[in-house]
């Protein structure tokens, strides 16, 4: 099975290449034969690439340790569930996830616009099989997911405990598919540029894919977020960490994207700026993808000193100077078919938001890189997070304000009736807010949370009227009942009132996070059974400690080791959390018992999780008093082995040792260090990201045919007529 | 004002500005940025109470727990010079012997203090290189 794997990945490179040479001369000669023959091309590379998957998988979900990598990255304790993901925890399973998902998205593209845009298409073409063949080049030279053992191993290393999380999942297939997706709109950026077509085809043939790129993406990195909450015993679920922010780039710049066009679509104004925007996006997508393997930045995320550093280097210089060059040249046909006319409209607006994206996204990659580019002047220093929150937050303050008021605002220039019909309840409202948590909430301390607060209130006041008043509209027209009335408004503009969603589950997800980062309580403390520790309003009794051994499959998982802790709060009990801390066996063949403890831990952690608060707990066991009987189990086991007694004989005082060291350890009173964090509307966060996620499959869901789109424009007209004469 | 006269007049407008935030970014980064050292370069210059980021692998064996605080060594990543550091509070998951870590120090004494929730230890098994 791995030669077959193999000779798919050769068969890829091979095909990418030709997609790559058809495409191009395609272009030249305009030749429809030979466009269709490169379309096909990249259908073909989606299905090989689909076999080697499978292939891989398959090794995966058979305990096929003949394969380095599924020797590598799972055992036969790992759960199904996480065998079927640990196929992307590789460095080689990851790349070949990459292109796999490039391969289908560019088919997609690719099949979705084949009668649009002719003379684009092939150039496009060559752009996407151009990428599939730099990944499928470095999966067939550099990191084979297909490499055999001379001698197979009986067992795996098992899955990195870390990564045994749902959201692990889903996370990077999300990730991946953001950053492929946005290669879409690159590819034909690139098109338009080559072959002069920078109107606004290019942007409207690809626009799903940025949204779906965006979507996806921004999904990606919330899944991310959440385990870091759930999983890494931090307690936090951002840290500014390079690898996380090379996500964050191409989303930035993506989000500027998706605005931006709207301006091309309706006015034919920042042309420049939109083929800027979307080349520098697809150039992030691919920085992201190079970060995680470089090792070029001190990140959480160990990714070694990889040998894949080089080609990327290459690839990002080659696409900073075609882009670059290209926009140079083709900048005479990129000129503004018109002109802001007023600072205080709905594209100034968009502008200004615009430059805020840009301008974070420039601030993210600066303190990102800040490393690299101090260490150029001759001493290497780094930027923490409070850096990034100090710049980033006002940022995000003045967009959640911009996003309140653009919907508000007409195009072109804003007129005191306007401000006074649309800005005026929402605006209330925000003053209402800001009024009501400054005199009874106690935040007018953290002006800057105070401030979202606002802001956040201000535009869901606004989406909520344009709601309102939409349906009333169509009430005025249909006699529909409100339920009606909105699927009906929805569901005929799908791109505006998606959008709106999208703008609320934005604002729920920022007052999570600032409501969590302002008033956050957390500590860190060492208890034995019977200590308390007090931490903001709540009372955390240490009332026993856990352990216990995990078998599965008639072999030994893991060690759990824990505590039970009753939280209260004013003399009333909540609940009883019982955190653990899962130990994960080394390779230790001498030291058996003690090499359960010296491999990789996991915390599990337990919270109290609840709309208002969140009451987070995590413990890590002090194992100091119990390494004296591991070395005694250890050295017997040794013994056994030396005097010739049989393995399952060795197997069983394994056992037993390992059961009596956790069953001394439940009796005894072991400190125990505890993380205890007290956090309000953390759970907003991820709602947050659910509203986002809803309104973004809502923006993405097919327009009504070219039909109904014309019932519609009438419809339009006569709701404005109606509401003309209200 | 003619239109073009206005154009020059918002580009000047647009680039010093971007010029003035462009500067304000790069002072509040050097003044709110730490060195980064590694341990061999600790021993040779480290001045008390001064902050360092410092990168380095855990010592095989060195890992210590003294009441609330985690003892353990830090030495180059390719190399053997290493530094003594007592670190208080929750240490991350993936921390272990062997293991690369980042983690923000002062001196004291003969030793080096971890800063609190500055400890960032490496994820292991994900994309490591090829041996």
């Amino acid at each position: 099975m791995a030669t077959l794997g193999r000779a798919c990945l050769i068969l890829a490179f091979v095909i990418a290449l030709y997609g790559v040479g058809a495409g191009l001369v395609a272009w030249r000669s305009g030749r429809r034969d030979i466009a269709a023959s490169a379309r096909r091309s990249v259908y073909a590379l989606a299905g090989v690439l689909t076999v080697a998957m499978i292939i891989l998988e398959s090794a995966f979900l058979r305990d096929d340790f003949s394969f380095a990598t599924v020797a590598g990255h799972s055992s036969h304790t790992t759960p199904f569930f996480y065998k079927a993901a640990a196929v992307w925890s590789s460095q080689e399973g990851s790349l070949l996830l990459w292109v796999w998902l490039l391969a289908i998205w560019s088919s997609l593209a690719l099949f979705l616009t084949r009668k649009r845009m002719r003379d684009v298409t092939p150039v496009a073409t060559a752009v996407l099989a151009g990428f599939a063949a730099f990944f499928a080049g470095l999966l067939v030279f550099f990191a084979s997911p297909f490499e055999v053992l001379g001698a197979v191993p009986a067992d795996g290393s098992g899955l990195n405990p870390l990564l045994r999380h749902p959201s692990m999942m889903i996370h990077p297939p999300m990730l991946y598919s953001g950053y492929t997706l946005f290669t879409v709109p690159f590819a034909f950026a690139i098109g338009a540029l080559v072959t002069r077509r920078v109107d606004a085809e290019w942007i409207t043939a690809t626009r799903r894919f940025a949204l779906a790129a965006w979507l996806f993406l921004g999904i990606g990195i919330i899944l991310g977020a959440r385990w870091s909450y759930a999983e890494l015993g931090w307690g936090g679920y951002w840290a500014w960490d390079p690898v996380e922010n090379a996500s964050l780039l191409p989303w930035l710049t993506g989000t500027a994207f998706i605005h931006s066009i709207m301006i091309q679509e309706k006015r034919g104004m920042l042309k420049v700026w939109n083929v800027s925007l979307v080349l520098a996006t697809g150039i992030l997508a691919i920085l992201g993808t190079f970060l995680v393997r470089s090792g070029i930045l001190d990140s959480i995320h160990a990714f070694g000193a990889s040998t894949l550093g080089v080609p990327f280097v290459v690839l990002i210089v080659f696409l900073l100077v075609l882009s670059i060059g290209l926009v140079a040249w083709r900048s005479s046909l990129l000129r503004s078919e018109h002109g802001i006319d007023s600072f205080l409209s709905r594209e100034a607006a968009f502008l200004f938001n615009n430059l805020l994206f840009v301008g974070m996204a420039f601030v993210v990659f600066f303190g990102t890189f800040f490393p690299l580019i101090t260490e150029a002047f001759g001493e290497r220093r780094n930027v923490g997070p409070p850096w990034f929150d100090r710049i980033i937050v006002p940022l995000a303050i003045g967009l959640v304000g911009l996003a309140g008021i653009a919907p508000l605002i007409s195009w072109r220039r804003v007129t005191r009736g306007n401000l006074r019909r649309n800005v005026a309840v929402p605006l209330g409202f925000g003053v209402l807010v800001a009024a009501v948590l400054t005199a009874v909430g106690g935040v007018a301390h953290k002006p800057w949370a105070l401030a979202m607060f606002a802001l956040a209130g201000f535009l869901i006041a606004g989406v909520v009227q344009e709601f309102a008043r939409g349906a009333r509209a169509r009430r005025a027209m249909s006699a529909d009942s409100w339920p009606l009335a909105m699927v009906s408004l929805v569901r005929r503009n799908r791109r505006r009132y998606g959008g709106y969603m999208v703008h609320v589950g934005i604002a729920t997800l920022f007052v999570g996070v600032a409501a969590s980062s302002a008033f956050q309580h957390a500590r860190d403390v060492r208890m034995r059974p019977g200590d308390t520790a007090h931490i903001n309003g709540y009372d955390v009794r240490y009332a026993k400690p856990l352990g216990r051994v995990v078998v599965r499959d008639g072999r030994v998982e893991r060690i759990d080791l824990g505590s039970q802790l009753v939280v209260s709060k004013g003399g009333h009990v909540l609940r009883t959390l019982s955190p653990t801390r899962g130990y994960y066996p080394a390779d230790a063949p001498f030291a058996p018992v003690s090499g359960m403890f010296s491999g990789e831990p996991e915390s599990q952690v337990q919270m109290i999780a609840g709309l208002r608060r969140d009451f987070w707990t995590a413990v890590q066991p002090e194992l100091g008093p119990l390494r004296r009987d591991m070395a005694l189990y250890d050295k017997a086991i040794r013994v056994l082995a030396q005097r010739g007694a049989p393995v399952d004989k060795q197997v069983l005082a394994f056992r037993i040792g390992l059961q009596r060291i956790v069953d001394d350890y439940a009796s005894g009173r072991p400190y125990s260090t505890f993380r205890l964090i007290s956090s309000p509307l953390v759970a907003w966060i991820w709602i947050g990201g659910i509203i986002v996620f809803g309104g973004g499959l809502v923006s993405l869901w097919p327009a009504p045919d070219g039909a109904r789109r014309r019932a519609t424009a009438g419809y339009a007209a006569r709701v404005a007529r109606e509401l003309g004469r209200a | 004002m003619d239109p073009a006269r206005k154009r020059r007049v918002r580009l000047v407008v647009a680039l010093t500005t971007a010029l003035l935030l462009a500067g304000a970014l790069v002072y509040t980064s050097v003044s709110a940025s730490t060195e980064a050292r590694s341990p061999s370069q600790l021993l040779a210059s480290a001045a008390p109470g001064r902050s360092y980021q410092v990168t380095g692998k855990v010592v095989d064996g060195s890992i210590r727990q003294r009441g609330a605080e985690t003892l353990f060594r830090v030495r180059d990543r390719n190399g053997s010079a290493s530094i003594p550091v007592a670190y208080t509070g929750a240490v991350p998951d993936p921390f272990a012997n062997g293991r690369e870590v980042i983690v923000q120090v002062h001196k004291s004494g003969n030793g080096f203090v971890g800063e609190r929730d500055t400890l960032v230890t490496k994820c292991p098994s994900k994309f490591t290189a090829k041996n």
